[in-house]
């Protein structure tokens, strides 16, 4: 573990919020003359500021210094070439020492290495595949759920729900054991006569968990909305000349948006920063940008962890640009979804 | 089944169109439960047929049978000469303007007008003209821009009315479209439909609960119970000679009295023979008998036919409603002059306001 330390000041900051925290609580106790109902959320103040906001606030800080406390941008720079900091670190004299040698920095490992940009990159195109995969499979699967005159909607929707009470490692332990080489999937496989065929540790396997693991969260928005619109709508449509299909885009469609839209986001999100899955399904051969900041905070190397934290940062602010970009498409919230 | 074929007991100018509309022992069943009950009605060209009855009476799914939203179980529906039974709603030359408007809400005003146009391919200009002269003709010009959720409930129907008929279609269908309306603005928009409806020449049906709404707007009131047609007929024909009881119940008040018919032209109740004008009930058959509150005259104390007590006396506005007892019932009666509560009057009616009615079958009564 990395002999982490609360920078001296950091006490006297959480010291003077506490003490600030207890200050407001008085007054307003004072002020009301007894408890209101504002009061009673002072629990869960306290605890957003404990395990949210604080977190975030350190998260910054680490980004933003080198272990020993100072002030640093080096961890962004080792975002952008992952030998940054050891390249600083060797000595000057002797990395010329290596290269008059005629040793070049990628002999030596410390040339220019991408793979945290590359793993950032393959990561969202993970979760981009992930999140339309969910989308194309999942409309159509709201969609009959909804339909008034489908007896077996409601039956659905319970089918689609009961495996989310089970935790999600759970079944993707299940997901495993249905794709291993003597797993379910591939005894039929050669059952039918097809043959046996290699179906985990590769990037299809991982796509798949994500696909399965996240598709409620695309399929439950839609089916809201679809669900609480006036059916008297299509109605109309069909009334004022539109088919099944044009009633489907012209009317269906653009009104089920805000679902679309909290669906995106209730998948994309988990599907970009998902850690564990791609390490069970993909046998450590494939790496998502996770696993590569899990990797960075269970590393023994000192500077590991001021790196990490710069990668979350950067993948905060991406997650928070593209919610900021849904809203815009959703800005009533319609679909009940945590935009 | 009693009738099923209820003749028009008066006609109009109507008469001379063609009819349009024919439903032929139409059927519909929810679960089991008969909805419909061999329906049979015709909707004469630019005629304004109002169905009437109380909720779950089957007026709204003949309407939604006629728009094809749903399929009759029995019997068919002829379109000028045309069956038409399950050809799909995009289809039909019919247009409805539904109960909550079911306005779009992702389009704004013009959109949501041009909607059936559009589909139709029509070139943008005459798309522009039709929609500015509906907004014109609904009252709603320069709202095109706006966003159907910031109107008020009134404006929505107008432009829920706008957009169907920008289609130009035969028939208007319209599903209780005054309801959500406060009285005064339903006022307005009964005496606008009416006038809308002849301007155009198109033929409306419209379906409601309200029979005050019935009794302005309509050419031909049918009036349905159960799944059954009771009557069809004018507003005037319906509301002086209601088939029985029920109908003459639902149409304006009245008093209903059991008494026995003696003999032609005389009818006994409350204990009095009273003179009437129908015949041919037979002798000394029970009947109901049914007299409009406002018929009731009241006179002094030994010259009416019944001697009664005010018991309550509640203005209305116009009329002053009394409730008062004569004969062991309690009669409502309208009149403008009020007599104080507690006072002795007596109660007079002239023949030909005492309209005699066949007892009600059982099944009928519910």
């Amino acid at each position: 573990m990395t002999d982490f330390q609360v920078p001296s000041w950091g006490y006297w900051v959480m010291g003077v919020g506490f003490i600030v925290f207890i200050a407001l609580l008085v007054a307003y106790i004072h002020k009301n003359r007894g408890f209101k109902r504002p009061f009673f959320a002072s629990p869960y103040v306290l605890w957003l500021i404990v395990f949210t906001v604080l977190p975030c606030l350190l998260v910054c800080y680490f980004s933003f210094t080198d272990p020993a406390g100072n002030f640093t941008l080096d961890n962004f720079k080792n975002f952008w070439d992952s030998n940054y900091n050891a390249r600083k670190a060797i000595d000057p004299a002797e990395l010329d020492t290596y290269l008059s040698m005629g040793l070049t920095l990628n002999d030596l490992g410390l040339a220019r290495n991408s793979i945290n940009i590359d793993t950032l990159v393959f990561s969202l195109w993970m979760a981009f595949l992930c999140t339309v995969i969910c989308l194309l499979l999942g409309y159509p699967a709201a969609h009959i759920m909804a339909d008034r005159d489908f007896k077996l909607g409601p039956t659905l929707v319970i089918l689609f729900i009961v495996p989310m009470w089970m935790n999600f490692l759970l079944r993707t332990i299940a997901m495993m054991s249905l794709l291993e080489d003597n797993g379910l999937i591939n005894t039929i496989l050669e059952w039918v006569g097809i043959g046996r065929q290699k179906l985990l540790n590769n990037t299809a396997a991982v796509q798949v968990g994500m696909i399965y693991n996240f598709l409620p969260f695309m399929v439950f928005p839609i089916y809201n909305v679809l669900n609480k619109m006036d059916y008297k709508l299509s109605e109309a449509a069909m009334d004022l000349g539109c088919d099944k299909w044009h009633t489907f885009y012209k009317v269906t469609l653009p009104l089920s948006v805000p679902g679309i839209v909290s669906g995106i986001t209730m998948v994309f999100m988990p599907a970009v920063t998902t850690f564990y899955i791609s390490r069970l399904l993909g046998g450590g051969k494939v790496q998502l940008f996770g696993d590569l900041i899990e990797a960075k905070f269970l590393s023994t190397s000192v500077t590991e962890w001021n790196v990490g934290s710069a990668l979350s940062l950067l993948m905060m602010i991406l997650i928070l640009a593209s919610l900021g970009l849904l809203r815009k498409a959703d800005p009533k919230g319609e679909g009940g979804g945590i935009v | 089944m009693p009738e099923i074929n209820v003749p028009r007991l008066e006609f109009t100018s109507m008469e001379e169109q063609p009819r349009l509309i024919t439903l032929k022992g139409i059927t519909k069943a929810y679960d089991g439960v008969t909805v419909l009950d061999h329906i049979n009605l015709y909707i004469r060209k630019k005629e304004f047929v109002t169905l009437l009855g109380p909720s779950g009476c089957g007026k709204t799914t003949t309407l939604r049978i006629i728009g094809g939203f749903e399929n009759p179980d029995e019997g068919s529906v002829i379109f000028d000469g045309q069956d038409i039974t399950g050809v799909p709603p995009y289809k039909r030359r019919v247009n409805t303007v539904f109960q909550k408007y079911a306005l779009f809400p992702h389009l704004n005003v013009a959109d949501n007008i041009a909607f059936g146009l559009k589909l139709k391919k029509t070139p943008r200009d005459e798309i522009r003209q039709k929609v500015d002269r509906m907004l014109d003709l609904v009252n709603m010009s320069g709202y095109g821009k706006r966003s159907v959720e910031s109107l008020s409930g009134g404006q929505q129907q107008r432009i829920a009315i706008a957009r169907s008929l920008v289609n130009e279609p035969e028939v208007l269908l319209l599903d209780e479209p005054l309801g959500a309306l406060d009285l005064k603005l339903r006022k307005e928009m009964q005496l606008e439909l009416k006038s809308m409806q002849q301007r155009l020449g198109i033929t409306f049906l419209y379906v409601t609960h309200d029979q005050e709404e019935a009794l302005t707007m309509s050419d031909t009131i049918v009036v349905m119970q159960g799944g059954r047609i009771l009557q069809i007929g004018t507003p005037k024909g319906i509301y002086d000679e209601p088939k029985n009881a029920f109908v003459a119940n639902f149409i304006g008040e009245s008093n209903i009295i059991p008494g026995t018919m003696i003999r032609d032209e005389l009818v006994e109740f409350c204990g009095t023979k009273f003179a009437c004008v129908d015949e041919g009930f037979g002798e000394n058959t029970p009947v109901d008998v049914v007299i409009r509150p406002e018929d009731i005259v009241l006179v002094g104390e030994d010259v009416g036919h019944l001697t009664g007590v005010v018991r309550s006396v509640l203005f209305k506005g116009v009329h002053y409603e009394m409730m008062i007892e004569a004969g062991g019932i309690l009669w409502k009666v309208h009149s403008t002059a009020m007599e104080p509560e507690g006072s002795r009057v007596g109660l007079s009616v002239v023949p030909f306001n005492i309209h005699i009615m066949h007892k009600m079958e059982e099944g009928e009564k519910k």
